[in-house]
């Protein structure tokens, strides 16, 4: 038998490589996009600028008010678009049965994920603040209060532009759960209730959790949406309100106030300055912040991921 | 004389208009090991996932006659499936254990019927490993994942886990399947054991199984039961001609 190569397989070799040009380039639009972010910012970024309030018109100062603004949004987006999203997930996948109507439903999820962020926003406006917040507002007679734009309109506006990642991700961590041990757990004399809870969800759990990290990376970075709904240009005083039960007061996040939005910052830092040669460095800080916030968020959907999956015995 | 513990009588199953089982009337008595023999797709499992009424899972399924398990007909409207499950447990084909440790496999089932104190459910795994014969392999690593066992080991898991609700009666369908020989024998000498207290009916496809574990053996052919009586007669006298060839491997 003949066992030496006679001809190059020339046509596999240039797929191969050309794969590896575009690999390659991918990388490297990475790294120069990173690298000139973070070789430009690394000077600016410590604890004054990531503390401080901005100062002067924005030529100096922090970034704090928007960092907390960007935080405040997110946790209580997650506090809304979570709970949502994981009991509907549950819903559709383990009790709705498949009907044409859950198909449509399961679709519009998906295409849902589709919809332009601005659109959001612009629901947002019209069913949160004019809607919902105007009615709260007449029906309470406290004047102008949720009728505008504010934190918590923004938070339930990116909580449904999220909606779907959660739901999705939720559904395919639920999918993912053998159909096998859904019976181990019948044929144990587990109601479905008790399967649910102590046979599917825990091995669902690592993807729901990715999901809402997912949905938290996409949240905080999102810019287009809030426009609409309380992201400020600059305000001197943090969303805070004092919350008093009798003479103890704690500082909570006041959901009827406005808010500065780290990406919102950036983009206002980029056209609207009064001295770009001022607020050009503080615009570098600022994108390194938030990307190191969203890869920072990333890690512990990996790291969170990992010990889950460790627990149930995967790896 | 051995008491009856699951009737049928004229049992039929109809998946949408499809008839996959046709008047099924059989007794399987008490304490004993009952086997269901039968080619791919002639109702056995089918048969089996009845008595535990896994059936209700799957949509469009339509049962007819009667089913009696210590007299009760369990597809009566008033009757609590879920009750019926604790009495009746289940080993699948393929180990279908938990991705959690070997503990919490064993103490799932318990823990559901709401048993919470800790000694008690440690003294559940304890007999439960022990009547398994898995307890020597297992008791320095019940903390460790059920799913670092071997294949053998994990379906002997599953037989603890189904024992440790204390079920009467207990369905396997084809639990050594997937196993090698050695595994296979140690599962079929603890069938052997467990019928001293446990009413035991097994799908398998391998013959030389069911004659060497059951007492009782049915021969299923095309959603009929064909023939059913005691093992030895099946294996060396049968009545019908078709069990006889099926049994001797003249079956096409």
């Amino acid at each position: 038998m003949e066992l030496t190569k006679h001809k190059k397989d020339i046509k596999g070799f240039t797929f191969i490589l050309s794969l590896k040009i575009i690999f390659f380039f991918i990388v490297l639009i990475l790294f120069l996009l990173l690298g000139k972010i973070v070789f430009e910012g690394i000077g600016i970024v410590n604890l004054e600028f990531i503390f401080e309030a901005p100062k002067n018109n924005m030529t100096e100062g922090g970034i704090w008010p928007a960092i907390f603004g960007t935080l405040a949004v997110t946790i209580i987006m997650v506090l809304i678009a979570v709970p949502i999203g994981v009991f509907s997930a549950i819903y559709i996948n383990e009790y709705a049965k498949d009907t044409f109507l859950t198909r449509i439903i399961r679709t519009a999820v998906n295409n849902l994920a589709g919809v332009p962020s601005i659109v959001f926003g612009l629901f947002g406006f019209g069913f949160f603040i004019l809607f919902i917040g105007k009615g709260i507002d007449s029906v309470l007679e406290t004047g102008l209060f949720l009728g505008q734009p504010c934190l918590l309109w923004a938070s339930a506006t990116l909580a449904v532009l999220v909606l779907p990642i959660v739901i999705v991700s939720t559904l395919e961590a639920l999918n993912s759960v053998p159909k096998s041990n859904r019976d181990a757990s019948l044929g144990l004399g587990a109601t479905k209730w008790q399967t649910i809870k102590n046979a599917v969800l825990p091995q669902a759990s690592p993807g729901i959790l990715t999901g809402t990290i997912l949905a938290i990376s996409r949240g905080a970075g999102e810019t287009a949406p809030i426009l609409f709904l309380g992201a400020a240009f600059f305000l001197p005083n943090l969303p805070v309100v004092d919350l008093c039960i009798g003479d103890y007061c704690i500082p909570m996040i006041n959901p009827a106030d406005q808010f500065m939005y780290l990406a919102y910052h950036i983009f206002i830092l980029t056209t609207q300055s009064s001295n770009p040669t001022l607020t050009q460095p503080i615009q570098y800080g600022a994108t390194l912040v938030l990307i190191t916030i969203t890869f920072l968020l990333n890690i512990t959907a990996i790291i969170f991921r990992y010990r889950f999956r460790k627990t149930l015995g995967k790896i | 004389m051995k008491k009856t513990k699951i009737k049928t009588k004229d049992l039929s199953l109809f998946y949408g208009e499809k008839k996959a089982l046709s008047n099924i009337s059989m007794e399987i008595f008490e304490k004993e090991v009952t086997a269901f023999i039968g080619p791919s797709g002639c109702g056995k499992s089918t048969f089996l996932r009845i008595i535990n009424r896994m059936n209700d899972l799957i949509d469009n399924v339509t049962i007819t006659g009667k089913i009696l398990v210590d007299g009760i007909n369990i597809y009566d409207k008033n009757l609590d499936v879920v009750n019926l499950r604790k009495r009746i447990g289940m080993v699948f084909q393929k180990s279908n254990l938990f991705p959690k440790t070997i503990y919490e496999n064993i103490v799932y089932g318990p823990k559901i019927n709401g048993i919470k104190n800790k000694n008690e459910l440690s003294e559940i795994v304890e007999t439960t490993l022990k009547q398994a014969a898995i307890w020597n392999e297992v008791k320095d690593r019940l903390n460790e994942s059920a799913l670092s066992l071997s294949g053998g080991q994990q379906q002997r898991l599953c037989i603890a886990r189904a024992l440790a609700v204390k079920p009467e009666i207990v369905l396997m369908d084809e639990p050594a399947s997937a196993l090698d020989p050695l595994s296979t024998a140690k599962i079929e000498e603890l069938i052997h054991q467990l019928k001293k207290e446990y009413t035991i009916v097994i799908v398998t496809h391998n013959m030389q199984q069911a004659a060497r574990v059951s007492d009782k053996t049915a021969f299923f052919y095309l959603g009929e039961l064909i023939e059913l009586g005691n093992t030895t007669t099946i294996f060396t006298n049968p009545i019908v001609k078709q069990t006889e060839d099926y049994i001797t491997g003249r079956f096409g």
